[in-house]
């Protein structure tokens, strides 16, 4: 399989891979995937009292393209308030890393990801109102 | 280290024509360029002789009695269905049942299912978890109805080496048939078909360092005789089982490769396991959490299929790119499903994700392999810190106990 620029890039020098304390109330968590399936994404956000996204942290298990995608996801959120963020489709995605059509799934995990870490997150501020 | 780049190791998808086959071959498409089958002329002749003495070289490489009992065919894929199919035609009266084991070639299960569309039924046994037929589980299968029993010589994706004389010695028992697809294994093992009572077996050029598109059917012409229906029809070559003008440079290399087997077989074998043997300790003294898929010892030399857990096999192909093996991930098939030969083993999904294919050959040298086992640890390493899942078995979580959403 040919690679796009991007899927490589990506891959060879992933964006913010690591992990936040995921305790803190602050921080959101998502796991999405599973290994049976070949690919798991984490993707943690971090988000400061004005509801902007200040940092964010992937760990990925899966092929180039899901590790692109999820590094990509992470790039992207950061900077962003939790209504932008949720507005990334997984099909900007896409356009953005040139996926083939057998590697769509990746970025749908991508944005599921990001998904899942802001429901989190929205979960522990209902948790601690 | 001085290595040179690219690397490949992937022998058994395909292997590099050996230059002294090459060497054999060339003359034969500008200068010897005659028909074998036009008999009447030097050009014809020289040709037939050609083909003659190539057919004596594969006979020896098999162990078979006769030149005879070789059926040219375009690769084994081709010597698969006919065998497959042109006995199963044949003896339609005897009966319609076929055994077969589910980790064969596509080609031969395809065969099969092809057949049972016509209405034979076919027994697919499955494997034990060293990926080795049960033998007594094949005596079971067997019926009055059985007419041919297909299982391969040696496993493509993971190496491994069916008790084949054992196989042969069922088979004998009860009057079937016993056709071997020996794609694999040809130069790789010691194969004989009178020893090991095979009575039909495949194999290919391209896998034994000769060149693609040329491949045989061994048809066993004495206890039994065994009888086929052709699939390909016209000018009756081949004792009228595959019709076509015989590709004369092709053949004669396919003879080649097969006489440079012959003959160096022993001391290749040795240095292929020496090979593998330092390839997979250097792994394992390095790498955690890493597992060897099929039978241990009972695997072509040099073959080694590894599952390294908590890293998917397309992004740790894509790390090593200047090192050209395969894995059995989903990733890198059209399908999304991990390879069908893990399953069979019971090897779970979430190892058959991280499995990469070493095909170690001829012309692999020690410092690939040192130069293989320090990118693979390198590569491994960084994407495992980079894995959410090594991260949980880091942290002491069971990945069985967590609640996964699959997609």
């Amino acid at each position: 399989m040919a690679y796009s620029e991007k899927v490589l890039d990506h891959y060879n020098n992933p964006r913010n891979v690591g992990a936040l304390p995921k305790d803190d109330p602050s921080v959101g968590t998502g796991v999405v995937g599973a290994p049976e399936c070949g690919d798991v994404m984490k993707l943690q956000i971090k988000v400061g009292a004005n509801g902007v996204i200040e940092d964010a942290r992937f760990k990925t298990f899966g092929c180039g393209s899901a590790i692109a995608s999820s590094s990509l996801a992470t790039e992207w959120v950061k900077g962003k308030t939790l209504a932008e963020a949720a507005l990334i489709r997984n099909t900007d995605i896409v356009q953005e890393l040139n996926l083939p059509p057998i590697k769509i799934h990746c970025s749908v995990l991508a944005e599921d990801a990001i998904r899942a870490a802001l429901a989190d997150f929205a979960a522990k501020q209902e948790k601690n109102a | 280290m001085t290595v040179k780049l690219p690397i490949y190791m992937d022998n058994h998808a395909t292997t590099r024509v050996d230059p002294r086959v090459v060497e054999k071959m060339l003359p034969y498409f500008s200068e010897i360029y005659g028909n074998a089958a036009s008999k009447t002329h030097a050009f014809g002749r020289a040709a037939e002789e050609a083909v003659d003495k190539a057919r004596v070289q594969l006979a020896k490489a098999i162990g078979a009695s006769s030149d005879k009992e070789i059926v040219i065919t375009s690769g084994a894929t081709e010597s698969d269905n006919l065998a497959i199919k042109g006995v199963a035609h044949m003896h339609r009266e005897k009966g319609d049942h076929l055994i077969t084991v589910c980790t064969e070639h596509k080609a031969v299960l395809d065969s099969h299912h092809a057949l049972e569309r016509e209405g034979f039924r076919t027994t697919f046994l499955k494997v034990k978890p060293d990926g080795l037929v049960d033998l007594a589980e094949l005596e079971a299968a067997m019926t009055d109805q059985t007419i041919l029993v297909s299982i391969m010589a040696v496993n493509n994706e993971i190496g491994v080496v069916q008790p084949l004389a054992e196989i042969g010695k069922l088979c004998k028992k009860r009057g079937i048939l016993f056709f071997c697809d020996a794609a694999q294994a040809v130069g790789k093992i010691e194969l004989n078909v009178e020893e090991m009572g095979i009575d039909l077996l495949a194999f290919t050029a391209h896998k034994m360092y000769g060149p693609k598109g040329i491949g045989a059917l061994y048809v066993r012409r004495k206890n039994p005789r065994v009888r086929l229906e052709a699939m390909m029809h016209g000018g009756g070559h081949e004792r009228g089982l595959r019709s076509g003008t015989l590709a004369v440079p092709l053949i004669v290399a396919f003879g080649e490769a097969a006489e440079l087997i012959t003959v160096n077989q022993a001391e290749e074998t040795a240095r292929l396991l020496a090979l593998r043997e330092r390839l997979w300790s250097g792994l394992q003294s390095q790498l955690q959490h890493i597992f060897l898929n099929g039978h241990a010892t009972q695997r072509a030399p040099g073959s080694l299929n590894v599952s390294f857990a908590y890293v998917e096999g397309e992004s740790l192909l894509m790390g090593i790119s200047e090192i050209a093996v395969s894995s059995g991930s989903a990733c890198t098939s059209a399908s999304l499903e991990p390879s069908y030969v893990l399953k069979a083993l019971g090897v779970d999904d979430e190892l058959a994700h991280t499995s990469i294919r070493f095909g170690i050959g001829r012309f692999n040298t020690e410092e690939e392999i040192d130069y293989t086992i320090e990118r693979v640890v390198d590569v491994v390493t960084r994407l495992r810190e980079m894995s959410p899942l090594w991260e949980m078995v880091q942290e002491g979580i069971d990945l069985r106990t967590v609640n996964w959403t699959g997609h």
